[in-house]
């Protein structure tokens, strides 16, 4: 076909590292292992920087969430005797894909749109995702703006204000007095302690530090014994500490929160508030979508001579035929390049019936299995939520909207400030880790049919005009598209394979594996090494900024 | 700009900062040379710019920029001088070497200082000024020279104090622990108020959301300080009585006394001056008297005063028998009685009271018995005895005063304040919240029943003091005086508890210095002393066995003649000066106490002291210690009793106490009879 003549050949042919994918993991490798001097070859079979980790139109991103069917088997092609080809097909990450519209001018401005395949998403001011950026100088390709407010549904399905810092609880008008007082002791304490432990470390003794058998117990046991009212515990537990799963389910619970991981989530949302002067909040996301962090560290890579190649599937993973052992990839295009190692995203997999020797493949392809589900929603309207934030956060934490809810829904709407869609318009992620699809959706229904009004054609209009002064007018649904999406963790073998997008906030945890990876694959290099010249560090220290438009 | 750690030098940096200094001395000699001559071409004053801008420290580089900035607006040509943008250039350039200044150190008086200096020569931009306040005060929220210089410009550009009151309420939202924004609240509330712009005045208007507003920043975090200066400004707008009030007397109004030469002490709420014969007559009988003349009980030279003196003689001889003389005295002109802050007192009073002339009594007895205040010395005042009758007509009647009632709204105020504080210590064990509410508790006290003190809440105020010295040891010594005023405010509130720290002497034959009875206030470990309103009745006071540095006050006591002090902290002689005013002091014990131990009194600012100006030199001073060149050492000891008749004197168990000052003791005080024991022959 003429295609596939189009397909460039690439020269050279042998590189230090492959990496296929060009997710936020693939690209921080990239990134890592071409500053690390290696040379570097980056592919990837979509048009867009991101793969799974992508910003898209919403055009786009409806034919990614559904072009996920296995590629049609190309004809193995003829390889060199010593060389025995395995085929790689991508495997569909996506399922229970749901697409509604209501609304035509929504799809008409698809080209507005800068949809996450991952959200809802953001950054803590002081987090891993914010320092790397700082430390790899990808920062200056990327842009940030705050997170107006966060919200947490109480019982009764309010939403109040997290007051999450001194002066949230200071300014706060529904928190009681003594409340006030019991969340600002608890910052204190855990400021303290944070502090006792660097003085520990440092030599300094102080008796501040909470006790080891409180740091082992859970969180929420500890919470008990600060007295901590319901109201208060769950404003720390799941929109502050960001957890999950239900912690007072007790022994069901699936994952139990330990107070030492309580207290270091609580800090890093802390050092999150303020830790840039122009950041309001403790939490910035990229102007254009998540999508841009990707971007940036592949710019990153390019910088540092990686060689970058877009839409080329790679069809086959080539072994040595004697020792088994890894050799390179082809290409679509037919071309074979060779490389010491390989990093793939996670949507890889070989072909079910390979004519080789099934222990040779799974050796390689050891993908593991699905570790869980994740359900996702994208909404848009044309209000927002709350009149005087047009960027917010929304916690429902478990029981909060139906007796059964058993993990806690997060919501993230965006506004056209962030450049994510056309003005006049939001977007708001959803997400929610589940079990499977059934109780995945139903959180989901459960969270859109509590943050929007349905949409009854035509009349919408002058209902909304007729509401307008009362205050409590929820948005109305024009679009959305609800998908359930598999989770499958990082893993080492001969060949690396990234992981997924989690259930997260942040990419804190992906970007943990995210260095295991690289450090096992270059164990002698520096993950980003701390620039050499010492000026430049002193400004870090100074007045690092990530850009944050206020 | 707060709450950073300062790093050690690195001998990089030490490198870096001797190689600044190197190039600050080369321009500063350049700079210097050139301030000599009166040289203000533009290169010298570049070179005068690139100094300011490695050390904005240095005034007179600062001064010789104000010099250089007249010169060119002064040098001009006639056709510059029409030209305002020509003017316009000068001011700019020296704004923006300020601003590079300020960038170098935000903290910079001279830089500040010329800054304004510029500003009110007029001709530039307010608009800027604020852009560029709006940038430092974000960047340094609490720098208080830049909220100083921000009253500065919002008062040229007329800026409403409603919006910045907004302003402070911004800064204070985004950051509670701020002083400055705290302070700047309370002054421009301060002016809404004297103003009386709608929504301000009446202050009552106000105050319930500044303390909600404050009790938010208290309780989210009790140990942060910043708010609580502003609730004790809050309490003190609540409680404060607008207008200086007289709140009582000596002799107090409907009393009897027998003395036909007798001081009068009028004693008001707050210091207040232009008590004299416009503002208030003295009527004996029929007779207004025009030779009196009043003057305050008070060391300092502002001619105010809580309490004023003057003093009396009825004049008698015509006849031989007893006669009783009626005494008036009256506001005539209470608009012309002013407080220090400049508000007239308003409300019109009157004092009568009785003078009883009786020709039996005797003169002082000249061979006095030596008075000793022990124990043993002392009995239980016997309540049948005659002096109740006088110690009844004192206390009944010091109620009297005519009070201002007080409103309801601050009663309910400072209740529900009471109630919120008491819900915070039911939770949290905070010094912040029992200091407030020991003082809510008092101000609760004080204006609840305006006719007598209340001391309803006393016990549990005490209480809390009691509690504060041990949670807080830092500021032991703040608590301790607290609870003495307290304490004190308690013995003196009614004749009941007073009783009970009256003593009559045994021997009556030195009734007439001692008086028929005597005020023990000994072993009490007091550190302050107060309420003097209603102790002007005392002649004989024991404060023995104290730990006072201080008598401030004290000299309200006219009638005081007995004093014993020994065994507390008086640290030097300028310590015992309202002595000065107590002329009828006979009998005076300071011994054991810290006179002359300390080389540096570094209590010195709780008193008057030769250096403060206040004391007048007396060149008597000089004849009386002429020959012998080391009596000026005690010139102190010099101005405090060299007016006194006192005629029994303890000094011993000071470290000032020698031989020698025992001698110019002597010398000093002619009536001495007894000096440490010993009688003066």
């Amino acid at each position: 076909m003429a295609e596939t003549e189009s397909y460039p050949p690439i020269d050279p042919t042998n590189f230090d590292l492959i990496v296929v994918g060009t997710g936020l993991p693939e690209s921080i490798i990239a990134a890592a292992a071409s500053t690390a001097g290696k040379s570097v070859l980056h592919l990837d079979l979509n048009p867009h920087y991101g793969s799974h980790y992508s910003s898209l139109t919403l055009q786009d991103l409806t034919s990614f969430l559904n072009a996920q069917s296995p590629n049609p088997n190309i004809n193995p092609h003829q390889s060199d005797t010593d060389t025995t080809a395995i085929d790689v097909i991508t495997r569909p990450l996506y399922s229970d894909i749901e697409i509604s519209s209501y609304d035509d001018s929504v799809v008409e401005s698809s080209r507005k749109f800068n949809l996450d395949l991952a959200g809802p998403r953001v950054l803590f001011c002081a987090d891993l995702a914010v320092d790397l950026l700082l430390k790899s100088t990808a920062n200056q390709y990327v842009e940030f703006k705050n997170i107006d407010a966060s919200y947490v549904c109480d019982g009764n399905g309010n939403l109040m204000n997290v007051p999450d810092s001194k002066s949230a609880v200071f300014k706060d008008k529904t928190l009681k007095y003594s409340e006030k007082n019991q969340l600002n002791s608890l910052f204190k304490l855990v400021q303290g302690h944070l502090e006792a432990v660097k003085s520990v470390e440092t030599g300094v003794d102080d008796e501040k530090v909470i006790s080891e058998e409180d740091l082992d117990s859970p969180f929420v046991m500890f919470l008990d014994k600060m007295k901590l009212p319901p109201k208060i515990k769950s404003i720390i537990l799941y929109a502050i500490a960001m957890v999950d799963y239900d912690q007072d389910a007790g022994e069901s619970c699936k994952d139990v929160l330990r107070t030492r991981d309580g207290i270091d989530r609580l800090a890093l949302y802390h050092s999150s508030v303020g830790r840039f002067p122009n950041a309001l909040g403790a939490l910035i996301y990229p102007i254009y979508g998540q999508g841009e962090l990707p971007q940036a560290f592949c710019r990153r890579a390019a910088v540092k001579g990686c060689l970058y190649v877009l839409r080329m599937p790679v069809i086959s993973v080539l072994l040595h035929k004697d020792s088994g052992n890894y050799k390179g990839v082809k290409l679509v295009s037919g071309q074979e390049i060779t490389s010491n190692k390989l990093v793939m995203d996670p949507s890889f997999t070989v072909t079910s019936s390979p004519s080789e020797s099934p222990q040779d493949v799974s050796k390689f392809f050891d993908a593991g299995t699905i570790s869980g589900k994740l359900a996702r929603g994208i909404c848009i309207t044309k209000s927002s939520l709350k009149p005087d934030a047009s960027s917010c956060l929304v916690i429902y934490p478990p029981r909060s909207l139906y007796p059964d809810q058993a993990t806690s829904i997060r919501v993230l709407q965006l506004g056209s400030s962030l450049a994510v869609c056309p003005s006049g318009m939001f977007v708001f992620y959803i997400s929610v880790v589940c079990d499977n699809a059934l109780e995945g959706k139903k959180s989901l229904h459960a969270a859109i049919d509590s943050l929007f009004s349905a949409h009854t054609s035509g009349t919408t209009d002058s209902c909304s005009t007729d509401q307008i002064d009362s205050t409590e007018v929820k948005p109305t649904l024009l679009w959305s598209a609800l998908y359930v999406q598999d989770l499958f963790e990082g893993l080492m073998g001969p060949v690396v394979m990234t992981p997924t997008p989690d259930g997260n906030l942040n990419y804190n945890d992906l970007l943990h594996t995210t260095s295991k990876l690289f450090q096992q694959l270059y164990p002698d290099d520096e993950f980003f090494p701390e620039t050499s010249n010492t000026d430049s560090s002193d400004k870090l220290e100074d007045d690092s900024e990530v850009g944050i438009e206020s | 700009m707060h709450g950073r750690p300062r790093k050690s030098a690195t001998p990089v940096d030490e490198n870096a900062s001797a190689l600044k200094a190197a190039k600050i001395r080369s321009l500063q000699s350049q700079f210097l040379q050139n301030h000599h001559n009166n040289i203000y071409t533009k290169e010298a004053q570049e070179i005068n710019a690139k100094l300011i801008e490695s050390n904005p420290e240095f005034m007179t580089a600062w001064n010789y920029r104000k010099l250089a900035f007249e010169h060119n607006l002064s040098n001009q040509s006639e056709v510059d001088k029409e030209d305002a943008d020509h003017i316009k250039l000068i001011i700019d350039e020296e704004l923006r070497v300020v601003e590079n200044a300020l960038r170098k150190n935000f903290k910079s008086y001279g830089a500040w200082h010329h800054r304004k200096w510029v500003i009110s020569k007029g001709n530039s931009s307010t608009e800027r000024e604020l852009r560029l306040l709006n940038l430092f005060q974000k960047q340094d929220t609490r720098n208080f020279h830049a909220w100083n210089y921000r009253r500065f410009i919002a008062g040229l550009k007329d800026i409403s104090d409603e919006k910045e009151l907004q302003f402070t309420t911004d800064m204070i939202n985004d950051n509670f622990s701020n002083y400055s924004a705290w302070h700047n609240r309370s002054v421009l509330l301060s002016h809404l108020l004297e103003k009386k712009v709608e929504g301000y005045f009446p202050k009552e208007i106000f105050l319930k959301e500044e303390y909600e507003l404050v009790r938010n920043a208290v309780f989210t975090d009790p140990d942060d300080q910043s708010g609580w200066f502003y609730h004790l400004w809050l309490l003190d707008q609540t409680i404060k009585v607008d207008m200086p009030n007289l709140v009582s007397s000596w002799p107090p109004n409907g009393s009897e006394i027998t003395n036909t030469t007798f001081p009068i002490v009028l004693f008001f709420n707050e210091p207040v001056e232009g008590v004299n014969l416009q503002t208030v007559s003295v009527q004996v009988e029929d007779d207004i008297f025009k030779n009196i003349a009043w003057s305050p009980l008070s060391a300092n030279k502002f001619k105010c005063g809580q309490a004023w003196l003057t003093h009396l003689t009825i004049p008698f001889g015509e006849t031989n028998s007893s006669k009783i003389f009626q005494v008036k005295i009256r506001s005539e002109y209470s608009q012309g009685i002013i407080s220090s802050n400049g508000v007239p007192c308003s409300q019109h009073w009157s004092i009568a009271f009785r003078v009883s002339v009786c020709h039996d009594f005797q003169p002082e007895g000249q061979s006095l018995r030596r008075i000793l205040m022990t124990d043993e010395n002392f009995s239980t005042v016997d309540i049948n005895s005659n002096v109740m009758d006088l110690f009844k007509s004192y206390f009944e009647l010091a109620s009297d005063y005519e009070q201002p009632t007080s409103s309801k709204w601050k009663s309910e105020m400072i209740a529900s304040e009471i109630d919120q504080y008491r819900e915070l210590l039911s939770w949290a064990e905070c010094k912040i919240g029992k200091l407030t509410l020991a003082r809510l508790l008092m101000a609760n006290d004080a204006i609840g029943t305006p006719v007598a003190p209340n001391t309803t809440h006393v016990e549990e105020v005490l209480k809390l003091y009691s509690e504060l010295m041990e949670l807080d040891p830092t500021h032991y010594q703040y608590y301790k005086d607290e609870y003495s005023l307290v304490f004190l405010k308690q013995v003196a509130s009614s004749k009941e508890s007073l009783m009970k720290y009256c003593r009559q002497y045994k021997e009556s034959t030195s009734s007439n210095i001692t008086g028929p009875m005597c005020l023990r206030l000994n072993s009490l470990s007091l550190s302050r002393i107060g309420s003097f309103e209603r102790l002007l009745w005392v002649q004989s006071l024991d404060l023995s066995h104290n730990q006072l540095p201080s008598i401030e006050g004290l000299e309200a006591l006219q009638l005081l003649s007995c004093l014993n002090l020994s065994h507390n902290k008086i640290g030097s002689f300028m310590a015992l000066d309202p002595l000065r005013f107590l002329k009828s002091l006979r009998v005076l014990n300071i011994s054991y106490n810290e006179i002359g131990a300390h080389t540096v009194d570094t209590r010195r600012y709780l008193c008057s002291s030769p250096l403060s100006h206040t004391l007048d030199y007396d060149k008597k001073f000089e004849e009386f210690a002429a020959g012998d060149e080391k009596v000026v050492n005690f010139w102190e000891a010099y101005s405090v009793f060299g007016g006194l008749d006192i005629m029994q004197l303890d000094v011993v168990g000071n470290v000032a106490a020698d031989e020698r000052f025992k001698l110019f003791l002597v010398k000093l005080l002619p009536a001495l009879k007894w000096l440490d024991g010993e009688e003066v022959h």
